[in-house]
C-alpha cells in the first residue's frame, strides 16, 4: 500500500491494475487517453503481461475487452464519450450477453466541450444498457471504483460502466492504493451459448437482464458510494452526483452543510435514499455534471410537485461544466469576483504548430481550391481540424471519426464535384477505411487527402494503427494504383503539391493523396529520447 | 494554511512542470494538494491554465472559486491578465515579462504592463533573462517557479528537492542550471515583493 499523486485517469488505471486486470483496450481520446498510457508505462503491467496496446477504434477495443472477459479474465475498455457512440453496438449487447471475467467500460465525458464535438452524458448510455454505473467524486473514489468494479461486474455477471468527466480525469490528488489482486485464471463461460445472441437466446438473456434490475438497484441502495448526510435545515435537500459533490462542499468552507445531502456515486439511482430526501425536504436541488439525468427522473413528465431545481428550470445553466461558483449562485451564497479581464486581452485559440506538415497541406489546398469552388472540403477529427480557423479557413466539416470521406462521397453524389476529404492517418485507420470502400465501389469523383504524420497527434502522439500500411490498404480497397500519390508536405514542394492536387481533382474517380511527414512534436520527442539514451550509454 | 494558485501560460510553454515541482514539494511537506490541468486541443498554442490548490486541511473542489486565488503565476504577460476574476483582493500577480506572440492582435507590452500595475500586488520579472544568465533559456519556467517561492507556505528546500526529482534523470548539469534559475527568480521576486508591498 502506498500513497501516490495521480490524475483521476491514472487513478483509474492504477485501481484496475491493482484490482487484477489482465488487459486494457482503448483508442486515444481526450480526456480518457492517460488511463491506457498509465498501464503502458507501468512496470508491473509489463512484467505481468497486461495487455495495453492501442486498438484501431473504440468498437474493436470494446469487442476485444469483451473477448477477454469471455475467457474469464478481468478487462477494461476506455474511451471518451463520443467513442462510446462508436462502440455502442457491442456495448449495449454486452449487457445482454453478460460477462465471465469482470468487465469495466470507462467513459470520460467532456462537459463544456474542452476537446470534443458534443457534451453527451454517458450515464444515459449506462441506463439505456441497463447496467450499473459508477461515478467517482474524487481521485480516491476513482481508484476504489476501478479496484472494486471488477468484483461488482463478476457478482452480477454484467459489464459495469465507470463514468468520469474531464475535470476529474485531468486533476491530480493523492491516492492511497490497496493490495494488488491476482489476475483471474482463464476459464470458459458456464453456459456455452451465453454469448450467442440469436433471437431465441437473446430473448432469454434480455429477460435475465430485466430480472436483475431489482438486484442492481439494491446494490446502489447499499453502495458505499451513495451516502445520505443529514442536515438540520430541511427547507432544501441537495442531490449531488459525482464531482458536483466537491463543488458543493467547497461552498461550506470546511463547515457541515446545513441541508441534507444525498451524494450519488453509483447508479441506478438508489430509490430508497432518493425517496427519503425527496419526502423530507421542501425543495430539492439536483447537481450533476452533464445532462439532467437524475433531475428528469425526479421531476417526471408532469412535474406535479414542482419542487425540483436544477438545469431544467434554469437555476443551474442548461449546458456546460459545473464549478463552485455556479453552485454558490444556486444556493444563494454571495460570491466575490476579482477584477474583470481587461479589454486588451485577446482571444488565443489553439493553432497548428509552427513547422507542422498540415500547414503545408492547407497552403497548397487553399491555392488550388480557388479554381474548383468554395465549400467543398470535408474534414475530420484531429489536429488538422484546426485548419477550420484563421489563417486557413480551409475546411467545411468536422463531425465524427471518418465522416470526411463519406460526406465528400455523399456531396459528390448530390452534384458537388469534385469534393475533397482531409483525414489523418490515425482517423483513417479508426473509421475511414470502410468509407473509402464505399467511394471506390461507386467510383465517386472525390479526392481524399490522408495527411500522414505517422501518429495520433492531437492526443499526444500515440501509435497510429495503420502506420506503414496506408498505401497497401488503399490498393486493397481498390483505389487505382496510379491515383495513389505520395508527397512530402514541405514549403519547397509547394508548387508540385498544387499541381498534384489539381491533376487529381480533375480525375473523375477516387484519388488518394498521402502527404507524409512525421508530426514535429513526436519527431522532437523521439530525438530527445534518443539523445538521453545515447547519453546514458556513453 | 491554504494557498490557491492559478498557473497561466500558452500551450507548450510547460506550466505543468511548474505545477509538478510545487506539487511534489507540497507532498513532501505533508500538505494536501489538488491540481487541475488542461490536456488536449488547447495544448496546441492556445491559452492554458492550471489550478493548483495546497492546504493543510482537506480540499473539496478541483477548481478554485472566483475571487479567491492567492496567486496568479504566469509565464506570459498577457495570459496573467486573463484569469484576474480568480484573484482575491489580497492576492498577488506574478508574471514573466516576455510576450509569446502567436496571434495577429496581440496588444502592446506597455498596455499589458499598465494593466498589471493596476493590480495592487504584482511582481514582474524577466524570467528569460534570468534563465539565460543561469545557463539555459529553457530554465525560464524554473525562474518563474522561484518567483513564486515568496508567496508559498512551503519550505524552500522542498521546492529544491522537487526540482532535483524532476530533472534528476537529465543529469547533474541540468539540475544545477535549474536550481540556479530557481534561486535567481526567487531573489528577483523577493526584492520586488518587498518594494511593492
Amino acid at each position: 500500500m502506498e500513497k501516490l499523486l495521480l490524475l483521476g485517469a491514472e487513478a483509474i488505471a492504477k485501481g484496475a491494475i491493482d484490482g487484477g486486470m489482465s488487459g486494457v483496450y482503448a483508442y486515444p481520446g481526450t480526456p480518457s487517453t492517460e488511463i491506457t498510457e498509465y498501464v503502458q508505462n507501468s512496470k508491473y503491467a509489463k512484467e505481468n503481461n497486461l495487455h495495453s496496446r492501442w486498438s484501431a477504434n473504440e468498437k474493436t477495443a470494446m469487442e476485444a475487452a469483451l473477448g477477454m472477459s469471455y475467457a474469464g479474465k478481468r478487462a477494461m475498455v476506455c474511451m471518451k464519450h463520443v467513442g462510446l457512440n462508436v462502440a455502442a453496438d457491442p456495448f449495449v449487447n454486452s449487457a445482454i450477453t453478460g460477462v465471465n471475467g469482470g468487465l469495466i467500460i470507462t467513459v470520460a465525458d467532456d462537459p463544456s466541450m474542452h476537446s470534443s464535438q458534443n457534451e453527451q452524458d454517458s450515464r444515459f448510455f449506462g441506463k439505456f444498457a441497463l447496467i450499473p454505473v459508477m461515478e467517482p467524486s474524487n481521485q480516491q473514489e476513482a481508484y476504489d471504483m476501478a479496484y472494486s468494479g471488477f468484483e461488482l461486474s463478476e457478482k452480477f455477471k454484467l459489464p459495469v460502466m465507470l463514468r468520469i468527466t474531464t475535470r476529474l480525469s485531468h486533476s491530480r490528488a493523492a491516492v492511497k492504493t490497496s493490495e494488488i489482486k491476482k489476475q483471474n485464471e482463464t476459464s470458459y463461460p458456464e453456459d456455452p451459448i451465453q454469448f450467442v445472441l440469436l433471437p431465441s437466446n437473446a430473448r432469454k438473456r434480455y429477460k435475465l437482464l430485466l430480472n436483475l434490475q431489482g438486484t442492481i438497484e439494491e446494490a446502489s441502495e447499499n453502495s458505499e458510494f451513495n451516502n445520505y448526510f443529514d442536515g438540520k435545515d430541511k427547507s432544501l435537500g441537495i442531490i449531488a452526483c459525482g464531482i458536483a459533490y466537491n463543488y458543493l462542499i467547497e461552498n461550506f468552507h470546511g463547515d457541515k452543510s446545513p441541508y441534507p445531502i444525498l451524494k450519488i456515486g453509483q447508479y441506478p439511482i438508489p430509490s430508497g435514499k432518493i425517496t427519503q430526501i425527496y419526502n423530507e425536504c421542501k425543495r430539492i436541488l439536483v447537481l450533476e455534471d452533464g445532462y439532467p439525468l437524475v433531475e428528469e427522473q425526479l421531476r417526471g413528465f408532469f412535474n406535479k410537485d414542482n419542487k425540483v431545481d436544477g438545469r431544467l428550470n434554469g437555476l443551474i445553466p442548461r449546458d456546460g461544466e459545473l464549478n463552485p461558483d455556479i453552485i454558490a449562485k444556486a444556493l444563494g451564497i454571495k460570491t466575490i469576483t476579482g477584477n474583470p479581464v481587461p479589454k486588451i486581452v485577446a482571444n488565443r485559440p489553439p493553432e497548428l504548430c509552427t513547422g507542422c506538415g498540415h500547414r503545408d497541406i492547407y497552403e497548397a489546398l487553399n491555392e488550388v481550391m480557388k479554381e474548383f469552388g468554395p465549400q467543398r472540403v470535408f474534414s475530420d477529427i484531429g489536429c488538422y481540424t484546426l485548419g477550420a480557423l484563421p489563417p486557413y479557413n480551409a475546411i467545411n466539416s468536422c463531425v465524427d471519426m471518418g465522416a470526411s470521406i463519406t460526406m465528400a462521397k455523399g456531396a459528390a453524389d448530390a452534384g458537388i464535384i469534385p469534393a475533397v476529404a482531409v483525414i489523418g492517418d490515425s482517423t483513417f485507420a479508426h473509421s475511414g477505411i470502410t468509407s473509402l470502400l464505399d467511394a471506390v465501389n461507386e467510383k465517386s469523383p472525390i479526392t481524399v487527402i490522408i495527411s500522414d504524420n505517422s501518429t495520433t497527434a492531437m492526443t499526444g502522439g500515440q501509435h497510429s494503427s495503420a502506420h506503414g500500411k496506408i498505401e497497401d490498404i488503399c490498393r486493397g480497397l481498390g483505389v487505382e494504383p496510379e491515383h495513389i500519390k505520395i508527397i512530402t508536405p514541405l514549403k519547397k514542394n509547394h508548387e508540385d503539391f498544387v499541381k498534384l492536387l489539381r491533376d487529381e481533382l480533375n480525375y473523375k474517380g477516387v484519388s488518394v493523396i498521402i502527404p507524409r511527414r512525421e508530426c514535429i512534436q513526436t519527431a522532437a520527442k523521439s530525438k530527445k529520447t534518443e539523445k538521453l539514451e545515447k547519453e546514458s550509454t556513453d | 494554511m491554504k494557498t490557491d494558485i492559478v498557473l497561466a501560460g500558452v500551450g507548450g510553454q510547460g506550466i505543468l512542470s511548474i505545477a509538478a515541482a510545487i506539487g511534489l514539494a507540497a507532498l513532501e511537506n505533508s500538505l494536501q494538494i489538488k491540481q487541475s490541468e488542461v490536456h488536449g486541443m488547447s495544448q496546441r498554442g492556445g491559452a492554458v491554465q492550471s489550478h493548483l490548490r495546497i492546504s493543510s486541511d482537506s480540499i473539496a473542489s478541483d477548481l478554485i472559486p472566483l475571487g479567491s486565488a492567492d496567486l496568479i503565476l504566469s509565464v506570459e504577460p498577457m495570459e496573467s491578465l486573463r484569469y484576474l476574476p480568480y484573484l482575491s483582493k489580497n492576492g498577488w500577480l506574478v508574471t514573466n515579462i516576455k510576450p509569446f506572440i502567436n496571434i495577429p492582435n496581440y496588444p502592446g507590452i506597455e498596455e499589458i504592463l499598465n494593466e498589471v500595475e493596476k493590480i495592487p500586488n504584482s511582481v514582474v520579472i524577466d524570467a528569460d533573462k534570468i534563465a539565460k544568465e543561469a545557463g539555459s533559456l529553457r530554465a525560464s519556467n524554473m525562474a518563474m517557479l522561484g518567483a513564486s517561492v515568496p508567496f508559498l507556505d512551503i519550505p524552500y528546500e522542498n521546492i529544491q528537492n522537487g526540482i532535483r526529482q524532476i530533472f534528476g534523470r537529465k543529469g547533474d548539469k541540468v539540475v544545477e542550471i535549474n536550481l540556479a534559475a530557481l534561486e535567481a527568480g526567487r531573489k528577483a521576486s523577493e526584492e520586488k515583493k518587498t518594494r511593492n508591498s
